[in-house]
Order: C-alpha cells, then sequence, then structure tokens
C-alpha cells in the first residue's frame, strides 16, 4: 500500500501531536523574527546551545525509567541530591580543576547507587503510582538534606556561612574550582558574542552515547521490553522487578552527574530548597522533544531540549522588543506544564 | 490471629501514630505555653479547616487527592482582589468576593474536571501539574490583564506600571470581619464564632449531600467504575461534578484563610493550600480512597500542632530556627509520600490476591482473608511477580 505524501504528512503530525508541531514552529519563527527586533542572533544561538549543554544531561537522565515504564521520574532530585553530596564533597576536599570536577563525579557515584537503589525498592512496591510518590518522595529528600547542609560539618571556608563558620551557603561559588571547566574546554570563539562551549557539548555527547550504548545492550533491550509489554517480557524471562531497579539507578546516576554538569555551567552549587523543582522542566523538554509516557529516545531529548532552551532564551529578549513587556515567565510555565499535562492526558496507541 | 488483626490496625494508622508520636514529643521541648498553643490551634481550625473539606469529594469519587483545588484558591483571590478593588468592607466584602470567585471556580473545576477524566489513573499528578499550568494564566491574568483589559480601579492595588496588580494586596477592608462577627471569649481564648458556625455548616452540607442521589452516584463511582457505569451511573459526569465542588470550595475555603491573614501575596498565596491540605487530611488519617469528616479535623488540628511547635523545638534543640523549619517541611512532605505508598502497597496487595484467587491458588496475607486453597490450586504457586 502507497500512501499519499499528504497521508504521510498527516500521520506525522499525529504522532507528534499537534502542540509540539505548533511550539517547534514557534521557536523557528522567534528564531527568523530576533534579527528584526534587534536582537543578535549569534548572542542567542550561543545561550541556546549552552544552556543546552547545561541541561541536557539531565533531560537524559529520564530516558532509561520511561523505557522502563516507570513513567516520568519526578524524583529527579534523588539524583540531584546524590550530585551535590559529590561536588559539596569534593570541594571540601580541596580538589579544583579538572580533578575536583572529576573526584565529584567519583564521589557522588557511592550516593547515586545507594539512593537510586533504595528509590527504585520503593517505586517497585507502588507500580502504577510511580510519579505522585516519586514527586514526593524528592520533596521530602530534598528539605530533609537541607537540615543535613546546615548540621554536616563542612569546613571549607568557601562554602559556610562566613560569620557562623558552619551550615552551607545558599550558593556556592565554583570560581577558583571547577566553574565553567567544561565550558572552557576547547571553546570554538565563532563571532564575538558566539562561543562555542565545546567540552560541555562534546561531554553531553560522551554520556548520550553511553546512554544509547546502555539502552542497546543486552540490558538495555531488556529494559525496554518490560516498559513496553510487561507481560511478553515477564513470559520471556526477564524479572521486570531487577529492570525496573536497574533503570531507576542509571536514572539516578545520570541525574546525578546533570547537576554536576549543570553547576559547572551556571559556575555555582545551589543548596537548599533549589534543587525542589528542577525536574519538571526536564520533564517538560523531553516531552516537548516526542517522548510519550513510556517511549523515549535520545534524539527526543536532543530536540526536547534544544526547543525547551530555545522557548526559554528567545521569548524574553524577542517578545520583550515586540510588546514591551516581560511575558517570558507566563509563557514558560504555560509552555512547560502543558506539555506536561498533554503528555499525562494522551490515550497512547496501543497499536500503530 | 487476633495480635495480627490489631498489628493491621495500626499499619492502617501508621501515618497518624508517627506523626502524633513526634508532635507530642515536641510540645515540651518547644517550651511554648499551653493556653498560647491552644489559642493558636483554635486560629489556625477556623481558618485552614474549610480548605482542607474541599478533598473530600474527589477522594469519594476514587479520583485521589485533589491537588488541582489550588484552581479554586485562585478563584477566590480573584473575587477578593475585586472586592478590594471596589471597596467593599467586612462581610458583604467578602461575598462578593465568593459571587465573583464561585462561578469562575466552577468554569475552573469544569475544566480541572474534563481533563482529569482524559488521565485516569493518574489524577493525582496531572492535577498538580494543572495547577502549575493554571497558576500560568492566573499570572497572565492577574498580571498583565488586570488594569489593561479588565477594569481595575484603585490605584492603591495596581502597581505603579499602570496595570497589574502588587505582590502583596492588602485586605484591610475585609480584614477577618468573619472571625470578628461573633467573637466569643471562653476561659482567656477567643473563639472565632462565625468562623466555626461556617464550617459547621459544611459539615452539614457534606453529611447530608452523602445521602442524595449525587452523593451516593459519586461513591459508587469511586468503588468501582465499571460496576457504576453498568448501574447507569453517568461516571464521567459524576467525576467532574466532584471536582467542580471540591474547586468551589477551595475557592470558598481560600477567602476564609485570607480574610484571616489579613493581607494576600497575590502570585504565592495559592501556591501551598494544595500541599497543606493533602498533608493535613492524609496526616488525620484519609486515605487516598476514604476521607471522612473527622480526619479533617484531626488532621487539620495535628498539622497545625506540628507546625506550632516543631520549628520551636527546632530551635531550641539545635539552635537555629531553620532547622526546625525544614524539618516540618521534610516531614509533612514525607507523610504525604508516605500516605500514597502505604495506599499503593494495598492496591497492589489486593490486586495480586485477586489474581491468585483467578490462579486458584490463595495467598493468605492476613488472618481476615485467610479461605481454604481450593484443590485446584496445583499450578502457580504463589508468584508474587506481578504488575
Amino acid at each position: 500500500m502507497n500512501k499519499t505524501a499528504l497521508q504521510k504528512i498527516q500521520d506525522f503530525i499525529q504522532d507528534f501531536g499537534w502542540p509540539r508541531l505548533i511550539i517547534a514552529l514557534f521557536v523557528v519563527v522567534l528564531f527568523l523574527i530576533a534579527p528584526f527586533v534587534g536582537v543578535r542572533l549569534d548572542a542567542s544561538l550561543q545561550d541556546v546551545i549552552a544552556r543546552f549543554g547545561q541541561n541536557g544531561v539531565m533531560v537524559l537522565a529520564l530516558v532509561p525509567m520511561m523505557q522502563a515504564g516507570a513513567g516520568l521520574n519526578f524524583g529527579l532530585p534523588v539524583g540531584i541530591i546524590a550530585g551535590l553530596l559529590g561536588s559539596t564533597l569534593s570541594m571540601e576536599f580541596g580538589f579544583t580543576g579538572w580533578l575536583g570536577f572529576g573526584m565529584a563525579i567519583v564521589l557522588s557515584l557511592p550516593f547515586s547507587l545507594l539512593f537510586g537503589w533504595l528509590y527504585g525498592v520503593l517505586l517497585n512496591k507502588v507500580k502504577g503510582e510511580e510519579m505522585t510518590i516519586a514527586m514526593y518522595v524528592g520533596f521530602s529528600l530534598v528539605t530533609f538534606m537541607a537540615i543535613l547542609w546546615i548540621i554536616l560539618p563542612y569546613h571549607n571556608p568557601a562554602m559556610v556561612w562566613g560569620y557562623a563558620g558552619k551550615g552551607l551557603r545558599t550558593t556556592i561559588t565554583l570560581d577558583g574550582y571547577w566553574a565553567r571547566i567544561l565550558n572552557n574546554f576547547l571553546a570554538l570563539r565563532i563571532t564575538p558574542s558566539f562561543t562555542l562551549p565545546t567540552g560541555t557539548i562534546l561531554f553531553f555527547i560522551l554520556l548520550a552515547f553511553g546512554m544509547w550504548l546502555f539502552m542497546r545492550s543486552k540490558t538495555g533491550t531488556a529494559l525496554t521490553a518490560v516498559g513496553s509489554n510487561p507481560d511478553f517480557a515477564r513470559a520471556g524471562g526477564v524479572s521486570i522487578d531487577r529492570m525496573r531497579l536497574i533503570s531507576v539507578i542509571v536514572s539516578t546516576i545520570y541525574g546525578a552527574i546533570g547537576i554536576l554538569v549543570y553547576q559547572q555551567s551556571y559556575g555555582f552549587i545551589q543548596v537548599y530548597n533549589a534543587p525542589l523543582f528542577m525536574a519538571f522542566p526536564a520533564v517538560a523538554a523531553i516531552l516537548l522533544g516526542g517522548a510519550s509516557l513510556h517511549k523515549a529516545s535520545i534524539m527526543n531529548v536532543v530536540v526536547g531540549t534544544f526547543l525547551f532552551q530555545g522557548i526559554l532564551t528567545m521569548t524574553p529578549s524577542v517578545i520583550n522588543s515586540l510588546m514591551q513587556t516581560d511575558m517570558s515567565e507566563v509563557l514558560r510555565i504555560l509552555i512547560s506544564n502543558g506539555m506536561i499535562i498533554y503528555a499525562l492526558t494522551r490515550k497512547t496507541r496501543v497499536t500503530k | 490471629m487476633k495480635g495480627h488483626a490489631i498489628l493491621h490496625r495500626v499499619a492502617n494508622q501508621a501515618v497518624v501514630v508517627i506523626f502524633l508520636t513526634i508532635t507530642l514529643l515536641a510540645i515540651p521541648v518547644s517550651g511554648l505555653p499551653l493556653p498560647s498553643i491552644i489559642q493558636e490551634i483554635v486560629t489556625r481550625m477556623g481558618r485552614n479547616a474549610f480548605l482542607v473539606f474541599s478533598l473530600i469529594l474527589p477522594i469519594m469519587a476514587g479520583m485521589g487527592i485533589n491537588f488541582g483545588m489550588v484552581l479554586g484558591a485562585m478563584a477566590g483571590q480573584i473575587g477578593l482582589i475585586f472586592a478590594v478593588d471596589w471597596n467593599i468592607v467586612g462581610v458583604p466584602g467578602l461575598i462578593f468576593a465568593s459571587l465573583i470567585g464561585v462561578p469562575l471556580a466552577a468554569i475552573l473545576g469544569a475544566l480541572a474536571g474534563a481533563v482529569l477524566n482524559r488521565a485516569r489513573g493518574r489524577e493525582m499528578v496531572t492535577g498538580y501539574i494543572l495547577g502549575f499550568f493554571m497558576d500560568g494564566f492566573y499570572q497572565l491574568v492577574v498580571l498583565y490583564l488586570m488594569g489593561s483589559v479588565i477594569p481595575v480601579h484603585s490605584p492603591a492595588i495596581t502597581l505603579s506600571r499602570g496595570y497589574g496588580i502588587r505582590n502583596t494586596l492588602n485586605l484591610d477592608s475585609v480584614r477577618q470581619s468573619l472571625d470578628k462577627l461573633l467573637n466569643v471569649q471562653i476561659g482567656g481564648i477567643r473563639f472565632p464564632l462565625a468562623n466555626y458556625l461556617v464550617i459547621f455548616l459544611l459539615c452539614l452540607f457534606i453529611l447530608w449531600f452523602k445521602r442524595t442521589k449525587l452523593g451516593q452516584d459519586m461513591r459508587a463511582v469511586g468503588q468501582d467504575e465499571r460496576v457504576a457505569h453498568a448501574a447507569g451511573i453517568p461516571v464521567e459526569r459524576t467525576r467532574i461534578v466532584a471536582i467542580i465542588m471540591s474547586t468551589i470550595l477551595a475557592c470558598l475555603g481560600q477567602i476564609i484563610f485570607l480574610q484571616n491573614m489579613g493581607n494576600m501575596a497575590t502570585y504565592n498565596a495559592h501556591k501551598q493550600t494544595g500541599f497543606f491540605a493533602a498533608a493535613a487530611i492524609l496526616v488525620g488519617g484519609a486515605s487516598v480512597t476514604r476521607a471522612t469528616i473527622s480526619n479533617v479535623f484531626i488532621g487539620t488540628l495535628l498539622l497545625h500542632l506540628m507546625y506550632i511547635v516543631v520549628p520551636r523545638a527546632g530551635t531550641n534543640l539545635f539552635g537555629s530556627a531553620m532547622i526546625g523549619e525544614f524539618f516540618r517541611d521534610a516531614f509533612s512532605y514525607a507523610i504525604i509520600a508516605l500516605a500514597l505508598v502505604i495506599h499503593a502497597w494495598r492496591k497492589r496487595a489486593k490486586a495480586e490476591q485477586e489474581r491468585s484467587l483467578l490462579r486458584g491458588n490463595v495467598i493468605v496475607r492476613d488472618g481476615t482473608n485467610g479461605t481454604n486453597p481450593s484443590p485446584t490450586a496445583l499450578y502457580g504457586q504463589n508468584q508474587g511477580e506481578s504488575l
């Protein structure tokens, strides 16, 4: 059966979904009109790419759990907390530069393994209710850790409150440690206001490639099988609980590394309540990239993060110059949460 | 067998028991005098109980905790903005705010109900995100449209740029008008009697409503949608009605809450209402599928007792008020998580039991359901693996 071109386009639109298409077009339009309202295109592009690298890994972290059928990982803060422990410990021990960044990753690993394991065991016990529970597990862990940030014996004067000599500051600068270390690695200055953060992008590609390999390994295939047809997977001798547990642990590890990449690009470590809502933009981004609740690919991550960050950077500058008001915050809220609601309410098509 | 049953009962109330223990331990540590604690509780109960009530109907209809109740809170706030702008003072101001808020809440509730109907089985998370989403609309209306498209007269409440409402709205004109309508002093403690009267009327309404046809339908839908559908109950419509009523109650509840507070953080006041109400009703022993009026009262009382004593206890124990504040937040979040986990566990255990019955093999989980294994139980020995 030969499909006509029109049918193919219709199929594509239905697959991709109207909201995504409209938002993608919206971003393209923003880029097209940017030069006419006095917004520098290269500077905007620089922003989008830098933010892409900054946030990409955290979005990547959502892939395994979605593939394994554990839903959107609103508990991403669990991984983020592991990452925060890694970077604060690395700083406390006085590691700087590449060693500091490397040690932050290494030190975060035991925590992400432990947290991921506990979190995964819990999620296995509450199948079907993962998302709401994940959200509240994340919230309670973040607020509980806030107590620990105050009482843990950190001593590095760059991190603790000056007058009390204890308790972490709300934002800790990474200057002199590993601020922008990936961003500056092999950075390419293309135009005066467009510098490509090569290192961050390379690091993202490396991790994305790692995820790609993992998803194509024997474990990854079994994991996908669990997500797309649990009964079939069980009949094939795959342990559903084990696969889901692995997916949660991998997601948590990626979440931890994701926040470390975010920190080096941002230049600060944010503790206390900062990680509370960090899962939501990541979730919105991957859904914007075309993922559904139980199906996500690396491509969805790349497209989604680019579109989402495109909106975040372009709307303030372009819309402001067009309308003389700052509506970007409202747009951001509507688009990101609208995307999540769209995915949650979309009836999943069983057969294609 | 008997010990098992008691254990089961305790597990049923695990949330309340844990909560009560920690709060009771914190009371002496906080060093607060009992009368001032009681006064605080009396005030806060009058202020908050109404909001918590708005969660009962959706739970009855099997839709879980309606985190989307913040939509109603937003409607109430818009009503209050107009009441202040038109300078309608006292209780009439509150009534005016309700007259504007309630229709808005009904529309928003219908919308939310329709969305939740498309998200069967994940109503809670969808409702939560819906709250975020509508917050965007709320900002659009209040920050951009009010004063530019929607007429707002008072320069005292508009931002200096000429449109949009200020970050903090002074509610002096309606401040504590309901609280002070019938203020009674008993043993040195002030009772905002009018406030409690309204809550009492609401209780009567809910008791009456449960007996009506609609209330019965709601319960039937909550128990088993398929059976309800087979019995000719319009399932989707009943669910939407439950959400509409919840949203309207949340709207009124928010108006009562804010008149007591006396001022309103225009862009933040509604953000935590869902969280507080959910924590309160769950702490009171409600589950995601069952909630009663007593759950509301016990929960509101316990939650606020904790909110009063724990920060002070934290200050006294650790010398830092921040620790106490983070602790109560962590604790409230954890309580919600725990209640949801217990609910999910039970649901799974039930599903497993049903499945094993189909297999002809009974898993004896507790004393109450121990029937003899049927003679056909030849295979499928207790396969715990399930979805």
